[in-house]
């Protein structure tokens, strides 16, 4: 089982307000491996920084099993969790950084607190500096750094303990998209090259789509879906899903006004078919128009995916036909049928 | 009365009052520091929440708090008595100070320490720091400035406690303010008195804007 890096078995979180019990997690089962950077997606309110906070603890669960490194963490004395704690490092939206030390003071703290020799901790604080590229900045007080700068000190904090894990908690929302970007990026580094194990947590699409391999949907306190991010963008499953993956695509999947809503179906294109003239040819070859609704091209990681939603002809043969066309082609696609239309509404 | 004398009457008023000021303000502080540290740590989503100490220490510190001081002071008299052997001048004063001060300081101890950002609180957590690394590291260390601040504030109204403690004879400027102004009727005296008082407050004042300037990294 030691190849769970981190893993939650049936775990509940119930708070208990002036208006009675309200639960905040149901009975969560979710295994991260090694090396994964796996996002945790929903909406505000959903549950998912509660979630995130259960794996190291700050909150505890109400029921359910915690284990990081294949040791159960719930229950365990505050002594014995803190050793476990320094192998988790977090970083937060609100970046977190004690305001009263300068940069290297601050990515010292970490090591401070596990003991590590004074000399020792500022050469390797001088170090990380340089990971995140801050060097110049070593003295500069958190006030004197913008919100981009400040997040790669808490960056450069969250490794001075030499994680296994970084906990990302809406890392990004802060920051305006440029900076995002680089944040991002620099995340990215530190999961390939160091392969330190991510958990991130985000409202934001985007994100997930340049940062993480696996996803997963929570919605009310509940995993609704999870899995590869190709995976899940190629075929989402669930209503939750297509709202945070398409938010553009929503209203494509509705009837616009006297657009046809017959026969309608979502394309995703991936990085062999992507650049080909695939829906021009089968107009061509078949003869047959086709109605476009949506289109939008993604890059997930770094791979290029296009998605669309058309109509096919309403001639049910031609229909069938364009439809062995676009599988002889390799174009993955779902029929957005009328009961889907419901569901979206 | 001679010029000399009066330099030496205020000479010696002042040092006395500087004096009690001091010890019960390190006093104080020694006292209601970690009353203030304990009542954050136990409070309802602190680091070590402990409801029913943080009611029970609260309710006492308030009682303290609401008595005014010169009615508390008389009150504690016969208290103070049966444990230092007078109950009045300069030692008893300090003592009924003491009693008046460290809760207010314990307060005001809770109050800076309540604008520590909870988020770097969490972070600590995060980290594995034990509740007495986030004490000492996070709590004490980034609510400096206003621990320093309200050194300050406290500083001048231990002054303001002194000399109404001047009315048990505790020696100082307000005995002497009361002494001559009152009792004697003579006002150019306790004009003096007031003078030298709104000095002693605009030095203490300035040492705490600069000392906290001095400190605060937030400002830059």
């Amino acid at each position: 089982m030691a190849e769970h890096i981190i893993s939650l078995q049936g775990v509940t979180k119930e708070f208990d307000t002036k208006n009675g019990k309200v639960v905040a997690l149901r009975d969560i089962n979710l295994n991260i491996d090694k090396g994964d950077s796996y996002g945790i997606i929903g909406l505000s309110g959903a549950g998912k920084s509660t979630l995130v906070r259960t794996i190291n603890l700050l909150e505890e669960p109400t029921e359910g099993k915690v284990l990081f490194d294949g040791n159960v963490l719930t229950g365990l004395k505050s002594k014995a969790l803190n050793i476990h704690r320094r192998k988790i490092s977090m970083i937060f939206q609100q970046f977190n950084l004690l305001m009263q030390r300068d940069a290297i003071g601050n990515i010292c703290f970490p090591m401070e607190i596990a003991g590590v020799p004074k000399a020792q901790a500022i050469a390797k604080a001088k170090e990380l500096l340089k990971v995140v590229d801050l060097e110049d900045r070593a003295h500069s007080y958190p006030s004197q750094l913008s919100g981009g700068q400040k997040q790669r000190v808490a960056i450069a904090r969250a490794l001075a303990s030499d994680p296994e894990v970084i906990l990302c908690d809406e890392a990004t929302s802060a920051l305006d998209p440029k900076t995002t970007r680089s944040i991002l990026k620099l995340l990215r580094q530190i999961n390939e090259e160091r392969g330190i194990t991510l958990v991130v947590i985000t409202h934001e699409m985007e994100v997930i789509k340049q940062l993480c391999n696996k996803v997963a949907v929570i919605e009310n306190g509940e995993i609704v879906e999870r899995g590869d991010v190709q995976e899940i963008f190629a075929r989402p499953k669930t209503k939750a899903a297509r709202k945070l993956f398409f938010p553009d695509g929503e209203t494509s999947e509705k009837p616009v006004g006297r657009t046809s809503t017959k026969n309608r179906i979502r394309l995703v294109f991936n990085e062999q078919n992507a650049y080909k003239p695939i829906i021009a040819r089968m107009i061509m070859e078949l003869n047959a128009p086709v109605n476009f609704l949506y289109a939008n091209l993604d890059v997930l990681g770094d791979q290029q995916k296009g998605q669309m939603v058309i109509c096919l002809s309403e001639d049910k043969a031609t229909a069938e036909k364009q439809k062995a066309f676009l599988a002889r082609e390799g174009v993955e696609f779902i029929e957005l049928d009328d009961e889907m239309e419901e569901v979206t509404e | 009365m001679e010029m000399q004398e009066l330099f030496s009457l205020l000479g010696q008023g002042t040092l006395d009052s500087l004096y009690m000021i001091i010890i019960c303000t390190v006093v104080s502080y020694i006292i209601g520091l970690p009353i203030g540290v304990s009542l954050i740590v136990t409070a309802p989503g602190g680091i070590r929440p402990l409801g029913i100490y943080n009611k029970i220490v609260g309710f006492i510190v308030n009682i303290l708090r609401s008595v005014p001081f010169l009615i508390l002071m008389i009150a504690l008299m016969p208290y103070i008595r049966k444990i230092i052997g007078t109950g009045i001048g300069k030692e008893a004063a300090t003592a009924a100070l003491i009693v008046a001060a460290a809760p207010f300081v314990a307060r005001l101890v809770e109050q800076s320490l309540l604008e520590v950002d909870p988020g770097v609180i969490e972070a600590a957590q995060a980290m594995g720091a034990s509740n007495f690394q986030i004490i000492r590291k996070v709590l004490l260390l980034e609510a400096r400035p206003s621990l320093l601040n309200g050194a300050a504030v406290a500083t001048i109204n231990i002054l303001g406690y002194t000399a109404m403690a001047g009315i048990v004879g505790a020696g100082g400027l307000g005995e002497i303010a009361i002494r001559y102004g009152l009792y004697r009727f003579q006002p150019s005296i306790m004009w003096i008195t007031i003078v030298v008082l709104v000095i002693l407050v605009q030095i203490f004042q300035e040492i705490g804007i600069k000392v906290v300037n001095k400190y605060d990294n937030r400002i830059n």
